[in-house]
């Protein structure tokens, strides 16, 4: 139906100018997907690819070492009552960060309803949940530290486990206190109306919109889905 | 835009919820019950893909996205599988290198002797078995 595109396109230019042209160019890959959702998926798989390289150098240290590597179901088990559970904090940790997905993806339903304090409400309990895993992360920490277990030797076993323990739950342990972090902005600018009236954040100066919600929430169910292979991989292997 | 935004019914989100939570369960029994081998390491994966899965498609509404941006996504996964593959090679040959070579970490087998010398050498073993 359309005549033929190449009659209308102008000769482009060349070199530096056709550098920057062609990559400013209002081109658009992803229809139906906001720019800041775009980009957050994009951050996500570049945060991927740090937490795989993290899984995988585990992944070699454990199956290069002659030294017997040790039990983790033993090394994180919590005596309750005199009986020893095995990985008990990890597994209230799990539940802890999977109730808060849940959360989560109910506020951002909710902030497409445009109902502002149940969004806020939900974000809110989303980010109690949160810092209450980092808070028992701190403390298995704290316990380990305790026990003896360092970056380069441990009692248990190859000395490697302490070193892909602290980088691999301490680097997630950042990402959930980021989230956190912006949960909590989050819940405060819900609160206050600012993507119903589209007031202007503080640091990028974007309009607020309830999109922002998902954006937020892609991060957050990202924190629990690299959970889920840390726990399979790490604690339960 | 309403068209740019994912909204979807609060029973779904719900039974995914719940889905997670028996999966989690399943994968923490795993452990409980001590289970070995096969078994273990087969349902560790069954029960790690499955919730991940699940979290992407229904959590981070990637069933609703446009194919585009799904394999943009998921196609470089890949070069992780790729990548493990590699290591996963690399790490037996080390480790195979570490037994041939090392005993309390300190080598124990002389894999290179300059000429002459070998026949003096009183401590470890000669690669010719010319034991002392």
């Amino acid at each position: 139906m359309n005549e033929p595109s190449t009659t209308s396109i102008k000769p482009l230019p060349d070199g530096m100018k056709g550098l920057t042209h062609d990559w400013a160019s209002d081109q658009r890959a992803f229809k139906g997907v906001p720019w800041g959702k775009a980009m957050m998926w994009i951050f996500l798989l570049s945060d991927t690819f740090i937490f795989s390289c993290f899984l995988i150098g585990y992944m070699t240290a454990r199956w290069s070492t002659t030294v017997p590597w040790p039990n983790p179901s033993e090394v994180f088990a919590l005596t309750v009552g005199g009986v020893s559970v095995p990985l008990l904090l990890i597994a209230i940790m799990t539940f802890i960060l999977i109730t808060s997905s849940g959360t989560m993806a109910m506020a951002v339903r909710s902030g497409y309803q445009k109902k502002r304090k149940q969004t806020a409400i939900l974000l809110l309990i989303t980010a109690i949940l949160g810092a209450s895993f980092v808070g028992m992360q701190a403390f298995e920490w704290t316990k380990l530290i305790m026990e003896g277990v360092r970056p380069w030797e441990n009692p248990f076993g190859a000395p490697q486990f302490g070193s892909v323990f602290f980088m691999v739950t301490g680097f997630h342990g950042f990402h959930v206190s980021i989230g956190v972090l912006f949960l909590f902005i989050n819940v405060r600018k819900v609160w206050r109306g600012d993507y119903d009236t589209g007031r202007r954040g503080f640091f990028t100066w974007q309009k607020g919109r309830y999109e922002i919600v998902e954006t937020l929430g892609l991060y957050w169910h990202f924190v629990d889905l690299v959970w889920v292979f840390i726990f399979a991989f790490f604690y339960l292997w | 835009m309403a068209t740019e935004g994912q909204e979807h019914p609060i029973s779904i989100y719900l039974k995914i919820w719940i889905l997670l939570f028996v999966l989690s369960v399943g994968s923490y029994m795993v452990d409980f019950y001590q289970l070995q081998g096969f078994l273990r390491w087969s349902l560790i994966l069954l029960f790690m893909f499955l919730k991940a899965g699940f979290i992407m498609a229904i959590f981070m509404h990637m069933v609703w996205e446009r194919m585009a941006l799904v394999v943009a996504l998921l196609s470089p996964m890949i070069a992780i599988l790729v990548f493990i593959a590699i290591m996963g090679y690399e790490s037996d040959y080390t480790e195979a290198s570490r037994d041939i070579f090392f005993d309390d970490g300190k080598p124990d087998k002389v894999w290179a002797v300059p000429h002459g010398a070998h026949k003096s050498d009183s401590h470890g073993a000669s690669i010719d078995g010319d034991h002392h």
